[in-house]
């Protein structure tokens, strides 16, 4: 197993690995509703480096990524951060990820999972103009999560982060360390996500968690990253959103310009918006006991019309909830199916949890 | 409860002796592996099952995970704190997380678990 940066500090931690997708990443330190809870209420901090970057600079850039992404990338300022998608010519998903513009070039944040896949799709979508650097190995990536993450950056940061805005990035150093800090995270809170060379990162988890100690800062693992994304209805590769889905069932046409010109895949997200989704994605919480769990059923009047693709015990509503894509139309009352049991499910509108300190626009 | 007095199962089982009866539940380690435990789906009284047979059902937040009889018998009760506190099996998962109390078809048929060294040996790295 491949491990990153910060694989002794997260044995001497306690905590248990796994394998994620070819690393050895920590699921959880002291349980998963408690660091969960930490990041809700103080302050977390996760090891993300599994995540792939990619950097896109030259004359061509710009217009590329304007044809492999669904989000406008020539709105991007110096700066500036995007979430957005690529997809194939039939709609369907290939990642969701991340663009930032740094001066005149681009990165690309995409999931661990999807790394190969991406960097060859974006490789035969790029013209001669374009240049393409697979930056993953050498890039550390630590996500500070919380309502007090500002409090323990502006400890360790040397520029001023604490103004930074929602989906802004700073290039700054951190406790010494030259590093890309950006406003951004997956959890619902305030947050950032720290970029650094994984050749000299090391003694910055130590550097943090010495700033963090008066916010009680804990290291979080990949477990309560699930539980947190899924309370915000944030959608997960592999789950939610996949290569047979597309922005408009899965509700991500906001991060889709169809009016920006040609992209991949836009004639067919067009043809699925015009026609109507066969599907949308949901959320439901469970109105009896139970955990939902990605494939399980979904019934209305014992009728399947459709499956769960997300699903988790929510430490902050103390309840089942999951996300799922139900057929168009189906009106009333739905369940699901979890093994031989029917429980019913009440549809709620996203996020499960409204109370993130997560800053919009 | 000494772990002296408990014999245990290759699937992660305790089962503690009393008279013709038996309380089962799921060992430290188990819980351990599954993490915060937040529901177990309990069987009703009267119940039968033979060895092997799903018990309970528990989920933690990562994941499901069943628990299986480990010798036969009916089900007397089940531990019905359980319902509001799940995570009695975390915390003390040979005490008040015990599972289910069993009437054992055949007191004898718990000679061929395990004992606590058997299991530690089992359990150990």
């Amino acid at each position: 197993m491949k491990r990153t940066a910060f694989f002794d500090e997260h044995v001497a931690a306690g905590g248990k690995l796994i394998d994620f997708v070819g690393w050895a990443m920590p699921m959880e330190y002291t349980g998963i509703i408690s660091e969960h809870k930490r990041v809700r209420n103080t302050v977390g901090m996760f090891d993300v480096s599994h995540m792939g970057e990619f950097h896109l600079s030259g004359e061509g850039a710009l217009a590329d990524l304007e044809r492999i992404t669904t989000n406008r990338v020539t709105a991007l300022v110096d700066g500036r951060v995007q979430y957005s998608a690529m997809c194939y010519e039939n709609g369907g998903f290939v990642d969701d990820l991340l663009v930032y513009r740094l001066g005149d070039s681009y990165m690309v944040v995409v999931n661990a999972a999807n790394k190969q896949k991406d960097l060859d799709w974006i490789r035969s979508h790029i013209g001669p103009s374009t240049e393409l650097r697979d930056a993953s190995d050498e890039t550390a990536l630590i996500a500070v999560q919380g309502p007090l993450a500002e409090k323990v950056m502006g400890k360790v940061a040397d520029e001023s982060v604490a103004s930074l805005g929602y989906y802004w990035s700073v290039t700054c150093r951190v406790a010494g360390q030259e590093a890309l800090v950006s406003r951004t995270g997956y959890t619902g809170e305030d947050g950032f996500e720290i970029y650094l060379d994984a050749g000299a990162a090391g003694s910055i988890w130590g550097s943090l968690m010495e700033a963090g100690a008066e916010f009680e800062i804990e290291p979080v693992g990949l477990g309560c990253r699930d539980t947190l994304r899924l309370e915000m209805g944030y959608a997960l590769y592999g789950n939610d959103i996949d290569e047979r889905r597309t922005p408009v069932e899965s509700g991500l046409m906001w991060i889709t310009k169809l009016k920006k010109g040609d992209f991949i895949g836009r004639d067919a997200i067009l043809k699925v918006k015009s026609d109507g989704p066969r599907e949308r994605l949901i959320g439901f919480e469970l109105e009896g006991r139970g955990v939902p769990r990605c494939g399980h059923r979904i019934l209305s009047g014992g009728r399947e019309v459709g499956v769960v693709t997300s699903g988790t015990f929510s430490p902050s509503l103390e309840n089942g909830i999951g996300m799922g894509y139900v057929a168009t139309g189906t009106d009333g009352p739905l369940d699901i199916e979890i093994r031989n049991r029917t429980v019913p499910v009440r549809r709620v509108s996203l996020p499960f949890y409204k109370n993130g300190t997560v800053r919009s626009g | 409860m000494s772990k002296r007095d408990l014999r245990f199962t290759e699937s992660h089982e305790w089962l503690k002796v009393e008279g013709t009866e038996a309380l089962i539940g799921l060992t430290d380690y188990a819980q351990g592996e599954l993490g915060d435990i937040v529901f177990v789906e309990l069987p009703s009284a009267g119940t039968h099952v033979s060895a092997g047979d799903v018990l309970t059902t528990v989920e933690s937040v990562k994941s499901v995970s069943e628990v299986y009889a480990p010798v036969a018998g009916d089900v007397v009760e089940a531990n019905a704190a359980l319902e509001d506190s799940p995570d009695l099996i975390n915390s003390d998962p040979y005490g008040e997380g015990w599972m289910v109390r069993v009437k054992l078809e055949d007191v004898s048929s718990v000679d061929q678990l395990m004992t606590a060294d058997d299991y530690e040996e089992r359990t150990k790295g």
